[in-house]
């Protein structure tokens, strides 16, 4: 941890319009499970299907895409980089400190609206707001390692996070059944699975290879984030 | 005292070579690296600041290579090019950062003490992104000097700025030179090294094409035979008088033109003439227009010869 990178990283994080962006989209979730609450009233299917698809399976990744790169991948665009890297800080301080703004970026802004909108949905029955909130913050965890290793690697890390949680989780997943193993979501449903009472939820993926995958995930990309940002080239003006 | 070393160094990318086998030491004073837009000066400043591995050959800072060591930062003050800042950031906050990040024992003094080097403690408590470039330039400059470095490396630091910013900024490079530091700055204007830099490197189209004095340097490209276009009132006659001195090599009357082309050989002999040697046969000139003043050309000579 580096508390002058931590500082700069979460002003730029939350400056300019990504701040309200961050914010609108919890928002939205919020206002609408009060709506869903008021017409439907506390049903389980309708909260299970919100949480999952709805909070889990698109204002997580979401959010993991505006946190993750906006950790890192505003800075390399513009150059700006150039100002924590000109310095003798290792590079994996740098990374670790970033990705635990992108983290806490994600607990704030998805993980605690997916509890506060399962609370609102169903109440906490069977521990479902508190199962998908955990879900959430894994699954949060394991999609800003991810971004910000993309923000590292390529210029257009926002194209290839979006490509990866639409057609890799959401279209691929939907069709191939395998290929829910390498998705983030279906770790982080799992989770969700293990923290509910048991029979309340189904999850494809079964906690004991989620769990390591989940690791190696979050642990390869920041190692390898580190790594990158250590030879990280600076595009010349020529 | 600090010395950057380059040996051999290439770097290409793809299919283009942008700085190709270049050799050369900078020690303590100030270099001018002067070359044409889009000669590998920035390539270069790159190398010699750690942010590109060079392809072939090395780049080292007193015998330690620069790429993937970041203790090297302790020694390099590095000023970019690149306009980007933390513009939410006011200019104190901006080098106190950068102060921190060094892990310096007393940051708000360094940056306090950085900021008045480059005289910018008037706006320190404004954002940088509603500093002009002048500023910003300076701002960076205080950024890269916050841990008192021995090496200060510069890109294109003259660009955009006034007249009397840039008298500032020379005057502060020339300052740090006399503490024995070492200042290597890139610049694609002549007169803007010449006036700053003791010691030159040319780089043109990757090469390196020529190194030394800026004496040196200067005669090398004011020896080569300028062109010129000139009018008079009498173009025969100034003709005449003009062929007699060894300044010039040839001239042609340019009927179309109306205007006679002078081939000089020796500069500042023939700058000196001519207005005289009008004077002396009564003509008066009314266009004196070098002809082939293109600094492409100019750096293309010293290439060839």
């Amino acid at each position: 941890m580096n508390y002058t990178v931590a500082a700069l990283t979460v002003r730029g994080l939350l400056g300019r319009r990504r701040g309200l962006l961050l914010l609108a989209v919890p928002v939205l979730l919020l206002l609408l499970s009060v709506l869903i609450r008021a017409s439907v009233g506390p049903d389980h299917d309708t909260a299970v299907n919100v949480l999952g698809k709805l909070a889990l399976g698109t204002m997580v990744p979401l959010l993991g895409l505006i946190a993750g790169t906006g950790v890192i991948a505003t800075e390399i665009d513009d150059g700006s980089i150039i100002y924590l890297l000109a310095k003798p800080l290792p590079r994996y301080r740098i990374v670790l400190t970033k990705l635990l703004v992108a983290i806490g970026a994600s607990v704030v802004f998805a993980a605690v609206p997916t509890f506060l909108a399962g609370e609102i949905l169903y109440g906490n029955i069977e521990h479902i707001a508190l199962a998908y909130g955990v879900g959430a913050l894994v699954a949060g965890i394991a999609y800003s390692a991810l971004f910000l290793l993309f923000g590292v690697l390529t210029r257009h890390a926002v194209v290839v996070g979006l490509l990866y949680s639409l057609l890799w989780e959401s279209v691929v997943g939907n069709f191939v059944p395998g290929a829910r193993t390498l998705s983030v979501q279906q770790w982080g449903l799992a989770v969700t699975r293990k923290v509910a009472d048991a029979g309340a939820l189904t999850s494809d993926v079964h906690l004991p290879v989620a769990i390591p995958l989940l690791i190696v995930v979050v642990v390869g990309a920041t190692v390898f984030a580190s790594v990158k940002l250590a030879g990280l080239t600076l595009a010349g003006e020529e | 005292m600090a010395t950057i070393t380059i040996d051999k160094a290439s770097r290409w990318f793809g299919n283009v070579v942008a700085v190709n086998d270049v050799s050369m030491t900078i020690g303590p004073g100030v270099t001018g690296l002067l070359g044409p837009n889009g000669a590998g000066k920035s390539t270069l400043i790159h190398m010699m600041s750690g942010f590109l591995a060079p392809s072939s050959g090395a780049v080292t800072l007193d015998g330690e290579p620069v790429w993937r060591n970041q203790q090297s930062y302790r020694k390099i003050g590095l000023v970019p090019e690149r306009e980007a800042m933390y513009d939410f950031l006011t200019g104190m906050q901006f080098v106190l950062a950068n102060a921190e990040l060094h892990g310096l024992p007393d940051p708000g003094a360094a940056a306090r003490r950085a900021l008045a080097v480059v005289e910018m403690e008037y706006a320190q408590d404004r954002k940088v992104g509603t500093y002009s470039k002048g500023m910003k330039q300076r701002v960076k400059m205080a950024s890269a000097l916050v841990h008192d470095p021995s090496v200060l490396l510069l890109d294109e630091p003259f660009n955009g700025m006034d007249p009397r910013q840039r008298m500032h900024l020379m005057e502060l490079l020339r300052g740090f030179a006399a503490d024995g530091r070492t200042v290597l700055f890139s610049s694609h204007i002549l007169e803007e090294v010449e006036q700053l830099a003791r010691h030159i490197e040319v780089i043109v189209a990757g090469r390196h094409a020529a190194s030394g004095d800026f004496r040196k340097i200067r005669r090398l490209m004011t020896d080569r035979p300028h062109r010129y276009l000139v009018r008079s009132s009498d173009d025969r006659r100034l003709a005449a008088a003009l062929i007699a001195d060894p300044s010039t090599a040839g001239i042609e009357v340019d009927h179309a033109e109306g205007a006679l082309r002078v081939q000089a050989v020796d500069f500042y002999r023939f700058t000196a003439l001519l207005p005289r040697v009008a004077r002396d046969a009564g003509v008066r000139l009314r266009t004196v227009a070098p002809a082939d003043e293109s600094l492409e050309s100019v750096f293309s000579y010293l290439v060839s010869s």
